[in-house]
C-alpha cells in the first residue's frame, strides 16, 4: 500500500489518458533512438524517465486516482516506464560499445616512431667468440685454463722446448720486460698455460688434462690490416694415456663442425713446432665454398682450404719440463688465432676493426655471434 | 728457398706427367710448404731472338740524352734477313755482341707490346731487351749482351734465357735445414714419388793429405771440421756462365763475380756454404779459434765490427779474417786482381753462429744454414765442387793437396719401438714399414730385439735425434692424411669456474646495461698518465716496463684501462656519435720487487718451491673492469628530454653490478684524480678499496675529447668476483601487511645520506624492511648551509600485522637516531 499523498489532492485528479501516456511513451522511445552519443542518452534519460518526465509523473498520480482506477492505470503506466526503461539500457549498452570503440581508434599511435631511448650495449666478438669456443669444448668434457699476460720467460719459452738458442725463438719477435735479465717477457702464445696447467694439475690415470686457453698474446709486429703487437690465440692441451693423432685430428674435425657447420673438416700438413713433434699445420676446408669452384671464393682465395692454426703431438721435452711422465702419458696440443678465425667466419677485412672500438663495429654483433 | 723445377729433375728423374702442382702437392704433404710458383717471363711472346749488332750510332738529342741507332742481324726471324733498324738507350755493347732483340709483334711483360714506331727520327723496328724488361731481374743496368757462344742470330732466345721457367718457393721449417738446397728438395722429391736420388754431393774427392792451404783448429767444439783446397791461374775477369747467373737470379741472388756467384752456387747445390779467400792476402795458418776481446773485423760490407771472446773466427797471422758461418773479411777477398784462391768448406756448430749472427745483427744466407745445422760431411764434397766450377769457367788449375782437419760430430744411435709410429699417429703402420720409411729418409736400421730397432739418421738430418722424431718421419711418408679422425675416450671436466662464470654475467649485465665493449692495447707512457691528469707521484705510473716497446712514447703496460677506453669513447665522439658508454675488462699489471724470474732446467719439472718462486717474481696482474659514461645516458627525442650522463650513473653501474653477482659494495666520497674532486666516490667491499666512480675531471674530458660531465669507473673484477658468495642463500621475506612511514628529515650539507640511512636503520630496528631516499630538497624554506631530506620506509613484521602504535614507535626510534647521530631535525 502506498503512503497517504500529501501532495495531490486524490479527489481532483483524473487518470491520465492512454493517448497521452502512448505519446510520453513514444516521444521517450524516439528521443532514446534518436540519442547519437552517452551525453544525449543522459539528457533524454533525465527528461523522458528523470523525476520530472511525463511518465514519472503519471507514476506519481495513481495513488490519487479511485482505487478502481489505480491497478488499470498502474498497469498501463508501469508497462510504460518498463519499455522506456528497457530501451534506455539497450541504447545505453550499444552507445558504450561504440564509445569505447571510438576512444581505442582515436587513441591510435604511429607504431613506427622510434623507441630508441636506451642505449643498446654490446660485447666484443672476441669476447663471445672466445666464449663460443670454450663452451665447444666445455660440452666435450674440457676445462677452460687461464694464465698471466707477462709471463716467466720459462714458462713461455724454456719449458716448451724453446732453449736460448733455439731459432724457432727468434720467429717470435718477443716483447721483453725491462730490464731483460728479469727473465719476464709478454706470452707469445697461450702455450705457457699449458706448462702451467700440467705443472698445477699433474696427470694420473683418474684425472686426465683436457683443457683448452683462451688468451691475449704479443708479438713486436707492425700493426696493420692482418697484423698486430696485441692479439687472440686458443690453445688445447690433452694429456692422457694413449692419446694419439688420431685423437687430434677428432678433436679438431668436431670443433670445425661445431664452429663451422656441418661437413666441416681438417686436413694436416706436416710443420715444425718445438713443443710438438710430430707437428702438422692444420688447415680448414673452405666453409663458404667447400673446395667446390674454388676459383672465385673470397674467403679462401681459391684454395679451397683456410689455414687454421698449428697442432701436433706434445714434445716428450716439454712434458718432461713440466713434469709430466713421458713414458706413460702422450698428448696433443693445438693453437689457433681468435682474431683471425673471427675474420674469416665473419669476412672482416681489417683486423684493426677489432682494437678501434667503433661502437658500429661491436653493436653489429650484439652479444652473441 | 727457391727452387727452379729444372734443377730439381736433374737429381731425380720424375716421369713426364709429374706436373709442377703435382710435385708441389706431395712435397707439402711431406712438410716442404709451397710458397709460391714462379716463371718469369712466361707472360712473353716471340719473335724473342739473338741477334748480333752491327752498327751503333750514337746520336747526341736535344734534351741531353744521347740514343743509340743500331743494326743488328737477326737472321731469318724479322723474314726479310735483311738488318733490323732499332733505336737503343742503353751503352754498355758494342758492334759484335750478341744481344736479344724482340720483333715487332712480340708482347713483353705487362702486356706491353712490340710493334714498329717512329722514335728520334727514325723507324725503330723492334727493342734490344733488358733482364728488367724481360722481367728476369731488377737489373736495369743496360741490355743483356749474351756470350760469344750463346747462339746464331735469329735462335730463339727462350730457352736460352730460362723464360717461362718454373722456380718452386718453398717455406723451410727450421728442422728441414738440408732443405735449403736442391741436393736437398730433390731428395725429398725422390722420397715423394719412390724414385731414385742422384745425389750432387757424391763425388770422388782426393786424398786428404793436408796439403793445401794449412789449418789449425783451435776450437774444435764451435769448428769441429774445416777443409781447404787451393786453385791457381784464376783469370779474376772470367764472367759466371748463363747458367750459374740464371739459377742465382731464380734464387734470388744477384751475380757478383764468378769466384762469388760459384761459392753461392755450390751453397743453393748442396747446402754448404764455402768462402774464398785471396790467398795472397792471407798470412800463415788458417785459424779457428775464439776472437779476443775487443778484436776487429772489416766483414766484406765495409763494416767494421768488434768481435767478443764468444765470437767464433776463422783467423790467419794477422787476425780475424772471417766471422765463422756468418760473413768473410774485406780484407782477403777476392779482387779483380786475385789469381790464386783458398777455397773454404767448414762445418761450424749451430749455437755458435746463431748467437754470432744474432750478436751482429748480421744473418746471411750463410748463417741461416749453419744454424739450423749443415749436414757435416758435407765439406769435402762442396769444396770439390767450387773447385771444379772454378777451374771449368774461371780458367784455373787446381792445386794438388786436400786439407781436412777435425771429424765430423756423430749422430745418435735411437732405440725406438717398432709400433711408436702406430701409437703416435692412431694409423695402422707395420714394423716393416717402419723400417722401410725409416731407410728411405737415409737412415741406418737394424734390429734390436723383438719390438725394437736401433736407428742413426743421416749426415744431413741433426734434426732427429729422439724417438719422436722418428715418428714424424714415418707418418710424415705414411701421409698424414691417413691420420684417421677419432675423439678421444674421456674427458670429465667440472664445466666453467665459478670466476668464468662470473665474468660472463658480468659482460652481460654491462652489455645490456647499454654499454658496448672495446679491446685496447695496454700500452702507456708518462703522457698517457699525464693526459689522465695523475699527480707525479702517482702509484699507478709505476708500471712494468718494456724492454723492446712498439713505441718509445708508450713504454710500460697499463695500471689503469681508463686511458684506452677514454680514447676509444673520444675516437668514437669524434667520429660523430654523441653519446657513448663503454666498458672493458682486461689485465694491468703492477711491478712486483721480488727479483727476476728464474730459469730452470727442462730435464725435470720444477719442485714447488721453484714454481713459488717463479710465480712470486711475476708482476701482480689483476683483471681490472672500467665503464665511461659520455653524454645521454638515456636518449631524448619524441617523447621528450633525455637524461645526461653523470657522476650518478656510473655508480649505478657499479651497483647493477654488484648486485648481479650478488655482492654489497659500499661508497664514500674520495679525490682522486682522473675524477672530479667532489664527485668521486671510492668503492669498498668490507671497507676494502675495489675502484673509484664518478664524474671525470673537466680536464681529463678536455684532454680525451669527450662531453663534459662524462662519467667513468674502474674497478679490481677479480676482486668484486672474489666477493661473490660461492651459494648464494634463498631470501626471507614475510607476506604480512606492509606499513609505510615517509620522513623528512633537515641535516646539515655536509651529511651524506648514507649516514642519515644508517641511522635511520639503526633506530628503526627489526622491523624496518628497507628505507629508500626519495627527494633531496634545499631552499630558503630549508635555510642556508642545510637540505632535506625524504625517506619512505617500510615496516613489516614476519608473523602479524603491524599495530599503529608498533609502527609510531618505530619511526620515531629512528628519527631519534638520525637526529642523535647526524644532527637530522624533522622537518
Ligand atoms: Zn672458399
Amino acid at each position: 500500500m502506498s503512503g497517504p499523498n500529501t501532495d495531490f489532492d486524490p479527489v481532483e485528479v483524473a487518470a491520465v489518458s492512454p493517448a497521452e501516456l502512448e505519446a510520453a511513451r513514444d516521444a521517450a522511445l524516439a528521443a532514446i533512438a534518436a540519442a547519437p552519443d552517452l551525453e544525449a542518452l543522459k539528457a533524454v534519460r533525465s527528461e523522458h524517465a528523470g523525476d520530472r518526465s511525463p511518465l514519472a509523473l503519471a507514476n506519481r498520480e495513481i495513488g490519487a486516482l479511485p482505487p478502481q482506477a489505480r491497478k488499470e492505470a498502474g498497469q498501463r503506466i508501469g508497462q510504460a516506464r518498463g519499455a522506456v526503461n528497457q530501451a534506455l539500457a539497450a541504447r545505453q549498452a550499444v552507445l558504450e560499445v561504440e564509445n569505447e570503440a571510438r576512444i581505442l581508434v582515436e587513441e591510435a599511435v604511429d607504431v613506427t616512431l622510434p623507441t630508441d631511448r636506451d642505449p643498446v650495449g654490446a660485447r666484443h666478438p672476441l669476447t663471445t667468440g672466445a666464449e663460443l669456443i670454450a663452451d665447444i669444448f666445455v660440452a666435450m668434457g674440457w676445462e677452460v685454463a687461464e694464465g698471466p699476460v707477462i709471463e716467466a720467460e720459462w714458462l713461455n719459452f724454456d719449458a716448451l722446448n724453446l732453449g736460448p738458442d733455439h731459432p724457432a725463438r727468434t720467429m717470435q719477435d718477443t716483447f721483453w720486460t725491462a730490464p731483460a735479465d728479469n727473465h719476464l717477457v709478454l706470452r707469445t702464445h697461450t702455450s705457457p698455460v699449458q706448462a702451467r696447467t700440467m705443472l698445477a694439475r699433474g696427470v694420473t690415470d683418474e684425472a686426465p688434462i683436457y683443457v683448452v686457453c683462451p688468451g691475449r698474446v704479443f708479438r713486436t709486429d707492425e700493426y696493420d690490416a692482418t697484423h698486430s703487437p696485441m692479439f687472440h690465440q686458443v690453445e688445447g692441451l690433452a694429456i692422457d694415456k694413449d692419446i694419439s693423432m688420431a685423437h687430434l685430428k677428432g678433436t679438431l674435425d668436431h670443433f670445425a663442425a661445431q664452429m663451422f657447420g656441418d661437413g666441416i673438416t681438417t686436413r694436416f700438413r706436416p710443420s715444425y713446432f718445438p713443443f710438438t713433434e710430430p707437428s702438422a699445420e692444420v688447415d680448414l676446408i673452405c666453409f663458404v665454398c667447400r673446395g667446390v669452384d674454388s676459383d672465385a671464393c673470397r674467403t679462401c682465395r681459391g684454395e679451397g682450404w683456410i689455414e687454421w692454426g698449428g697442432c701436433g703431438i706434445v714434445n716428450p721435452r716439454v712434458l718432461q719440463a713440466c713434469g709430466i711422465d713421458s713414458s706413460k702419458y702422450s698428448g696433443f696440443a693445438f693453437g689457433m688465432g681468435i682474431d683471425r678465425t673471427l675474420m674469416f667466419r665473419h669476412g672482416l677485412e681489417d683486423l684493426r676493426t677489432l682494437f678501434e672500438g667503433d661502437v658500429r663495429f661491436t653493436t653489429a654483433f650484439g652479444s652473441e655471434l | 728457398m727457391k727452387a727452379p723445377v729444372s734443377w730439381i729433375r736433374e737429381y731425380v728423374d720424375l716421369p713426364g706427367d709429374v706436373t709442377t702442382e703435382i710435385l708441389t702437392d706431395r712435397l707439402t704433404a711431406l712438410g716442404l710448404k709451397l710458397e709460391g710458383i714462379h716463371a718469369a717471363g712466361a707472360d712473353i711472346q716471340g719473335p724473342l731472338v739473338i741477334g748480333r749488332v752491327l752498327t751503333r750510332d750514337p746520336e747526341p738529342q736535344k734534351n741531353g740524352k744521347v740514343i743509340n741507332w743500331c743494326t743488328v742481324d737477326v737472321g731469318a726471324a724479322n723474314g726479310s734477313g735483311e738488318p733490323q733498324g732499332i733505336v737503343c738507350g742503353a751503352h754498355n755493347f758494342e758492334p759484335g755482341d750478341l744481344v736479344v732483340v724482340v720483333l715487332p709483334g712480340g708482347v713483353l711483360p705487362g702486356g706491353f707490346a712490340i710493334s714498329e714506331r717512329k722514335t728520334y727520327g727514325h723507324l725503330s723496328a723492334g727493342m734490344i731487351c733488358s733482364a728488367a724488361e724481360l722481367g728476369l731481374s731488377d737489373d736495369h743496368d743496360g741490355i743483356i749482351v749474351l756470350p760469344a757462344d750463346a747462339g746464331a742470330p735469329g735462335d730463339d732466345a727462350f730457352d736460352l734465357l730460362g723464360l717461362g721457367e718454373e722456380v718452386i718457393e718453398f717455406e723451410i721449417n727450421p728442422d728441414r735445414a738440408y732443405a735449403l738446397s736442391l741436393r736437398g728438395v730433390a731428395r725429398e722429391a725422390a722420397l715423394g714419388f719412390g724414385l731414385p736420388f742422384t745425389d750432387p754431393a757424391e763425388r770422388v774427392v782426393p786424398e786428404v793429405d793436408g796439403k793445401a792451404y794449412p789449418v789449425l783448429i783451435e776450437d774444435p767444439a764451435g769448428c769441429p771440421v774445416f777443409t781447404t783446397r787451393v786453385v791457381t791461374g784464376f783469370d779474376p775477369a772470367a764472367a759466371s756462365p748463363d747458367f750459374i747467373k740464371r739459377r742465382l737470379e731464380q734464387y734470388g741472388m744477384r751475380s757478383i763475380s764468378l769466384a762469388v756467384d760459384v761459392s753461392n752456387y755450390v751453397m743453393v747445390e748442396l747446402g754448404q756454404p764455402t768462402h774464398c779467400y785471396d790467398r795472397d792476402k792471407l798470412a800463415g795458418p788458417i785459424r779457428a779459434r775464439r776472437a779476443q776481446a775487443a778484436e776487429k773485423i772489416t766483414t766484406l760490407d765495409d763494416v767494421v765490427r768488434e768481435l767478443t771472446v764468444d765470437d767464433l773466427v776463422i783467423a790467419d797471422d794477422n787476425g780475424p779474417i772471417g766471422i765463422a758461418g756468418v760473413m768473410g773479411g774485406a780484407d782477403t777477398e777476392i779482387s779483380d786482381t786475385t789469381t790464386a784462391i783458398v777455397i773454404e768448406a767448414a762445418h761450424f756448430d749451430p749455437t755458435t753462429v746463431f748467437r754470432a749472427q744474432k750478436r751482429h745483427k748480421l744473418p746471411s744466407e750463410a748463417s741461416k744454414r749453419f744454424e739450423r745445422g749443415v749436414d757435416p760431411l758435407l765439406p769435402a764434397a762442396a769444396a770439390d765442387r767450387v773447385v771444379e766450377l772454378l777451374v771449368e769457367y774461371g780458367g784455373a788449375t787446381a792445386e794438388p793437396g786436400f786439407t781436412l782437419v777435425g771429424t765430423a760430430p756423430e749422430r745418435p744411435t735411437i732405440q725406438v719401438a717398432t709400433d711408436l709410429p702406430a701409437r703416435l699417429s692412431g694409423i695402422d703402420i707395420s714394423a716393416m714399414t717402419t723400417v722401410e720409411h725409416l731407410r728411405a729418409i737415409g737412415a741406418v736400421v737394424t734390429e734390436h730385439g723383438v719390438d725394437t730397432i736401433e736407428v742413426t739418421g743421416p749426415s744431413w738430418r741433426p734434426d732427429i735425434n729422439e724417438p719422436y722424431d722418428l715418428v714424424e718421419e714415418v707418418v710424415r711418408i705414411v701421409g698424414y692424411d691417413q691420420v684417421p679422425s677419432v675423439l678421444p675416450r674421456r674427458a670429465t671436466g667440472r664445466g666453467l669456474t665459478r670466476t668464468q662464470r662470473l665474468r660472463r654475467q658480468v659482460g652481460r649485465a654491462l652489455a645490456g646495461a647499454g654499454c658496448v665493449e672495446v679491446v685496447s692495447f695496454p700500452f702507456v707512457g708518462e703522457a698517457t698518465f699525464d693526459k689522465l691528469g695523475l699527480p707525479a707521484d702517482d702509484p699507478l705510473r709505476s708500471t712494468v716496463a718494456l724492454a723492446n716497446p712498439i713505441s718509445s712514447e708508450e713504454p710500460g703496460y697499463t695500471t689503469t684501462l681508463l686511458p684506452g677506453l677514454l680514447d676509444a669513447a673520444g675516437r668514437n665522439i669524434g667520429r660523430g656519435s654523441s653519446s657513448v658508454a663503454l666498458f672493458e675488462t682486461g689485465t694491468v699489471a703492477f711491478p712486483s720487487d721480488n727479483g727476476p724470474a728464474p730459469i730452470y732446467g727442462v730435464h725435470a719439472g720444477p719442485s714447488e718451491a721453484e714454481l713459488e718462486k717463479l710465480l712470486e717474481a711475476l708482476p701482480v696482474q689483476p683483471q681490472h673492469l672500467a665503464v665511461v659514461l659520455a653524454g645521454e645516458r638515456t636518449r631524448s627525442g619524441w617523447w621528450g628530454a633525455g637524461v645526461e650522463a653523470g657522476w650518478s650513473d656510473a655508480l649505478a653501474v657499479v651497483r647493477r653490478l654488484a648486485d648481479e653477482i650478488g655482492v654489497s659494495v659500499e661508497v664514500s666520497a674520495a679525490a682522486r684524480m682522473p675524477w672530479h674532486p667532489g664527485r668521486c666516490a671510492l668503492i669498498t667491499i668490507d671497507e676494502v678499496e675495489i675502484g673509484h666512480a664518478g664524474e671525470l675531471h673537466p680536464s681529463v674530458c678536455k684532454a680525451f675529447g669527450l662531453p663534459a660531465r662524462s662519467a667513468a669507473l674502474e674497478v679490481d673484477l677479480d676482486a668484486l668476483m672474489a666477493a661473490a658468495p660461492d651459494v648464494t642463500p634463498g631470501p626471507k621475506f614475510s607476506t604480512m601487511p606492509v606499513a609505510k612511514e615517509d620522513v623528512a628529515l633537515v641535516v646539515e650539507e655536509t651529511v651524506t645520506v648514507a649516514e642519515v640511512e644508517a641511522a635511520l636503520r639503526a633506530g628503526a630496528g627489526e622491523l624496518l624492511e628497507s628505507v629508500r631516499l626519495f627527494d633531496v630538497y634545499t631552499g630558503e624554506q630549508i635555510g642556508a648551509g642545510h637540505k632535506s631530506l625524504a625517506f619512505a620506509l617500510r615496516f613489516r613484521a614476519p608473523d602479524r600485522t603491524l599495530t599503529e602504535a608498533e609502527t609510531s614507535a618505530a619511526r620515531t626510534a629512528a628519527v631519534a637516531a638520525a637526529g642523535e647521530r647526524t644532527g637530522a631535525v624533522q622537518r
